[in-house]
């Protein structure tokens, strides 16, 4: 193994429950456990359940950490209410998304924990660390004393509520979360996810990770592997930083713009978002769906019909959930308008598709 | 541990050939399904196209990746396994029951350069 590779508090019971291990995001991370068909219909169907400790946690607090956060984030946090959470993206200024992220909003004055993807926590936390001169703030990148485990799933309550002892996580509704202590130790309950599916985030301690991750496997919760996880979040029309959203591609571009607040009075990419939603983007993330079952994958050309290249795929899949070759691609705008037909060259040959809602599964969220 | 047939022949890229006279019945290994995962697609060759030994015939594809099928000998493709279209996972099943496809051969000196049961098992240690 590369030595260079981190390892979450989990890793030794992914080696042991046999799963297949490959690097992502700088972490040794389980791929799949049973197999990513299995583990994908055990979240849509039942209950899985993830190693997600890679994720970055970055606390912040002081005086000015509402402005500061607003500073940053392209979502409007003024005003949160304690328990409430909010998806958004940190820009550059000239658009390009430094990474996106959810905004917790904690029970203390001028305290939120900011989640962020494993591969980017030290881009981050540099980025964080530069944009906060002439703020009172305190920038607190405590990834690695946490762990995390997403629970997904139609019996994703019961699992936690029950199984778990979580009573308190059937009163919440998506997108909030609850503090709890166990064992004189905070453990944070959110009603979150990553799947399309009813589900909840459990930040805690490795040693109750630990714990956690042993108590529902034991009672025959599914161990689901970033494989699944990644044909989940595509399905349910969510994008990887990476591969939907990067330094080149900006929330406008990506079809976020929803989560990108102009009327606020500044963050960092505001006037190019602005400018972007103005004049238009060279360049749109739109859904294809294929007429046949070949499948297109990362880096496949988008042509039209005379061969033309009008755009790449972001991500792709034969959809384990819908059953039909499906795909997020960077195009053209003068291709992104839904109802045109594209072509995906694969390998040799081209196969016909057209533009459709990049969310193409229907997602249940407990509202 | 995956499985190695007995009295086949094996590519390095993991194709397996059953000869029966001059046609080459071609498919792959249990090392290679084991690898790819569940396989949901295996795109083929029309009967009547002609191969080239090295070259890529098709591919099979799982959930995550695709890998390209190379052949191991040159001919014109005179049978493929329709049913693999509805059901690629024959091939999970039984890697060595299910035949991708036929071809007549053009030139059967390229079975040498192919390996025995044992050769390919050191490939894959």
């Amino acid at each position: 193994m590369d030595n260079s590779l981190k390892q979450t508090c989990l890793h030794d019971l992914h080696v042991e429950l046999g799963a297949k291990m490959s690097p992502f995001g700088g972490f040794d991370m389980p791929i799949q456990y049973s197999g990513i068909i299995d583990e994908h219909n055990a979240v849509r169907h039942d209950v899985g359940v993830f190693d997600v400790s890679h994720m970055g946690e970055i606390f912040i607090s002081g005086p000015d950490a509402e402005t500061y956060v607003n500073h940053i984030f392209t979502n409007d946090i003024r005003g949160m209410e304690p328990g409430k959470i909010l998806y958004g993206m940190m820009l550059y200024p000239d658009g390009g998304t430094v990474d996106d992220l959810l905004v917790y909003k904690e029970s203390h004055p001028d305290h939120y924990l900011l989640v962020v993807n494993a591969a980017n926590i030290d881009k981050d936390y540099t980025w964080m660390m530069e944009q906060a001169a002439g703020y009172q703030v305190v920038i607190d990148n405590r990834s690695e004393q946490w762990g995390q485990i997403a629970v997904q799933g139609p019996q994703a309550e019961k699992a936690v509520c029950g199984l778990l002892g979580f009573p308190e996580a059937a009163q919440l509704s998506f997108y909030t979360f609850c503090d709890c202590t166990r064992e004189g130790q905070r453990v944070i309950v959110s009603r979150t996810g990553y799947t399309g599916e009813d589900g909840f985030e459990i930040y805690a301690t490795p040693e109750q990770t630990r714990a956690y991750w042993k108590a529902l496997i034991a009672a025959g919760v599914k161990p689901c592997g970033l494989g699944s996880r990644d044909t989940l979040r595509f399905e349910a029309g969510l994008p990887l930083y990476g591969d939907e959203l990067t330094a080149e591609i900006s929330p406008v571009m990506a079809g976020l713009g929803m989560f990108c607040k102009l009327d606020k009075p500044e963050f960092i990419g505001r006037d190019a978002l602005a400018e972007q939603k103005a004049n238009g983007v060279p360049r749109k993330l739109i859904g294809i769906e294929l007429a046949d079952k070949a499948v297109p994958r990362a880096g496949y050309p988008v042509e039209l019909e005379d061969g033309t290249e009008v755009g790449v795929v972001t991500t792709g899949y034969h959809s384990i959930s819908l059953e039909k070759s499906i795909c997020f691609a960077l195009v053209d705008s003068a291709s992104a308008a839904l109802g045109t037909p594209l072509w995906i060259r694969i390998r040799k040959r081209t196969f016909p598709g057209i533009v459709v809602k990049k969310r193409f599964y229907q997602t249940n969220y407990k509202k | 541990m995956s499985k190695i047939a007995e009295g086949l022949l094996y590519s390095e890229s993991h194709e397996w050939v059953k000869v029966d006279g001059d046609v080459a019945i071609i498919g792959v290994s249990d090392f290679a399904q084991s690898e790819m995962g569940d396989i949901t697609y295996v795109d083929m060759p029309d009967i009547d196209d002609d191969v080239t030994a090295g070259d890529d015939f098709g591919a099979l594809e799982s959930v995550k990746t695709s890998s390209e099928l190379i052949a191991p000998v040159s001919g014109k493709v005179v049978a493929r396994n329709d049913a693999l279209e509805d059901q690629p996972e024959q091939i999970n099943e039984d890697a060595y029951g299910a035949w991708i496809i036929k071809v007549e051969m053009s030139d059967k000196g390229e079975l040498e350069s192919l390996l025995n049961a044992a050769a390919y098992a050191k490939t894959i240690e």
